[in-house]
């Protein structure tokens, strides 16, 4: 990939901490104005990377460029084109929302008069104008998380670093954070944000890296990631009495597909064919005398893509059976 | 003849690649001013600053001056409190400057630190913005307890320039000691555990000491410590600069124990700063 086309480009990055690997080998390309969310359980090593990303780390090896610039040779010049927003909102509760954002516009290199109106401008954008002049002490938890976006956005960064954002934020403030988030991307600025929320990073990055125990397991666009599943899963539900006979049709028609699910009481079968295969297998239940009580195409979302990789949750949350993947989970029908 | 005009969106964008020598001065102001802002706001930290040391001030003339002024014929009843002002001076500037690792600590943990290395901002300043900081606060703080001592009685009794040079090197020796604690705050990081760790190893410096009383009465093995150890030097450094030699124990003389005190306080920067700075990168990187 030629490095002028991307704004974040990781290669090969490795960071260990004493006999643990944080990070394991990773690469990633961002490209500009698009949002990349890297999605992973707590201590996957997504705070890891950022933190090398936005200066605060050094690795032991692998080369960083933010916005061009070798964030590990010229640190000093990288963070002029960089933004944080860490895990937790570092605003200074006793400083009102005005006073913390241009002090931050100041430590960016901003006159005083710039970082003034700067901080105007910003505190517009991110709708805190009113509550500006109040101690942030007084701020909601979404506020604080906004003003402390605000606080990066004063010093126009190329690269927003949002380390989990919307960690600890009730639905209404997350909305607000992501409207924030897209509008920022609409602008130009590059955004790459950490997320343990699979809704999240589906609805906002346009690629996604799922990482695990340092490493990036996989990487696509959210569809990517959702086809590399395989198919969509037809799930059925029928009468119990009719249950052993269903699932001996089924697992007929589907060549040894059918999965009973008896978390969820249904038949699972891989839906190869879409619609076609829903209609021959009600067909097929149809000429057996059977009714199903349900009938329901399940297209996999994220959170099948992140449990499938990651391998978690297995045991509350039967993942979809996936004809690529090796491993398969649920409970096979028994004959 | 005129230069070419500037990119249009030269000043839009802001690039700071570059830290210069005024970026340093003007980050460390910036760091500063907040700190002082946080000194000023938050009531725990005002009460400690002010009400404290008038308390001290106070209790001590008026609850130890009779019986101490009683022991000691160099000093007299109605004086003790000239006796004492130096030496609490010392006292108050030395409790003060575990506020700078507290202060860092809090910075540490909640991100502040985290934010302030991501920003194109000098490197030192969050610690000079800090020591300066408190720097300012402590000499607000000994100017409080000198205007409640005038009240108390307390005259200087070598000239104002003398008893401005005592002043000011009871504000170098804090300044030293915040580099102390700065050290001990990047090395501890747990806010309870620093709050012991700044603390206590303050009750012996300062009680083993010249700060409320001569040494002469203590056993002798104490007096070795409390004689030579850099609390008692810089309160009779104070003393003789702000009363006269005749309040110093004999054989000392004033000059002499200026240099001690500025070898003291030269010392601990020299040792300590590099520490702290090396002990923050570590904490940071």
């Amino acid at each position: 990939m030629d490095a002028n086309d991307v704004m974040v480009d990781v290669r090969d990055l490795v960071v260990h901490f004493g006999a643990i690997t944080a990070v394991d080998h990773v690469d990633l390309a961002i490209e500009p104005a698009t949002i990349y969310g890297l999605l992973g359980p707590n201590g996957a090593g997504k705070t890891t990377l950022i933190r090398v990303l936005a200066t605060l780390l050094r690795p032991e090896s692998g080369s960083v460029r933010v916005a061009g610039i070798d964030v590990l040779a010229e640190p000093t010049r990288a963070r002029a084109h960089l933004g944080l927003a860490g895990q937790f909102a570092a605003v200074d509760a006793y400083q009102t929302g005005r006073e913390n954002v241009r002090m931050v516009g100041r430590l960016y290199g901003l006159s005083a008069a710039e970082a003034r109106r700067r901080t105007d401008t910003v505190l517009e954008q991110i709708n805190l104008i009113e509550a500006a002049d109040r101690r942030v002490g007084t701020y909601s938890g979404g506020m604080r998380r906004r003003l402390d976006l605000a606080a990066s956005l004063v010093g126009r960064p190329d690269v927003m670093f949002l380390d989990e954002p919307s960690t600890g934020v009730d639905p209404r403030a997350r909305q607000e954070l992501w409207e924030i988030v897209q509008q920022l991307v609409d602008g130009g600025t590059t955004v790459l944000l950490t997320t343990q929320y699979l809704e999240e990073a589906d609805r906002l990055a346009s690629r996604i890296g799922v990482i695990d125990q340092g490493r990036i397991i996989s990487e696509g666009t959210p569809d990517e990631l959702k086809d590399r599943l395989g198919t969509a899963v037809l799930e059925i539900g029928v009468e119990p009495d009719d249950r052993e006979r269903a699932i001996a049709l089924l697992d007929a028609m589907s060549d040894g597909g059918a999965v009973w699910d008896a978390e969820r009481a249904r038949i699972r079968i891989p839906a190869h064919e879409g619609w076609r295969t829903t209609a021959i297998a009600t067909r097929t239940l149809d000429d057996a005398g059977i009714e199903p009580t349900d009938v329901a195409v399940h297209r996999p979302t994220l959170d099948d893509v992140f449990l499938e990789l990651t391998g978690q949750l297995t045991e509350t949350a039967p993942a979809e059976p996936a004809a690529e993947q090796p491993r398969r989970r649920g409970i096979k029908a028994r004959r | 003849m005129t230069t070419t005009t500037a990119p249009p969106n030269a000043s839009e964008r802001v690039i700071r690649e570059r830290i210069t020598l005024r970026d340093v001065v003007i980050d460390t102001a910036v760091i500063a001013r907040r700190n002082l802002v946080r000194v000023v706001r938050l009531p725990q930290l005002l009460l400690f600053a002010t009400v404290q040391p008038v308390m001290f001030l106070v209790l001590f003339n008026f609850v130890f001056g009779g019986a101490i002024s009683e022991s000691l014929p160099t000093v007299d009843a109605d004086h003790y409190i000239v006796f004492l002002l130096p030496g609490l001076m010392v006292q108050i500037a030395t409790f003060g400057a575990g506020q700078t690792a507290l202060g860092l600590i809090e910075d540490l943990n909640n991100g502040v630190v985290d934010r302030f290395r991501s920003l194109p901002m000098a490197r030192s300043a969050v610690l000079a913005g800090r020591t300066l900081a408190d720097l300012v606060r402590n000499a607000a703080v000994l100017s409080l307890m000198l205007g409640i001592a005038f009240l108390l009685g307390f005259r200087w009794q070598t000239s104002l320039w003398l008893f401005l040079a005592g002043f000011g090197l009871g504000l170098l020796f804090s300044y030293a000691l915040s580099w102390i604690m700065a050290s001990i705050g990047l090395s501890v990081r747990n806010p309870e555990a620093a709050q012991t760790a700044v603390m206590l190893p303050m009750f012996p410096f300062v009680f083993a000491s010249a700060v409320f009383i001569p040494t002469h009465t203590m056993p002798g093995w104490l007096q070795a410590f409390a004689n030579n150890q850099p609390i008692t030097i810089v309160a009779n450094a104070m003393r003789g600069l702000m009363v006269g030699e005749e309040l110093l124990p004999a054989g000392q003389t004033v000059g002499g124990q200026v240099l001690a005190a500025l070898a003291w306080i030269l010392g601990i920067i020299i040792v300590f700063a590099p520490l702290a700075v090396r002990r923050y990168r570590r904490v940071v990187l």
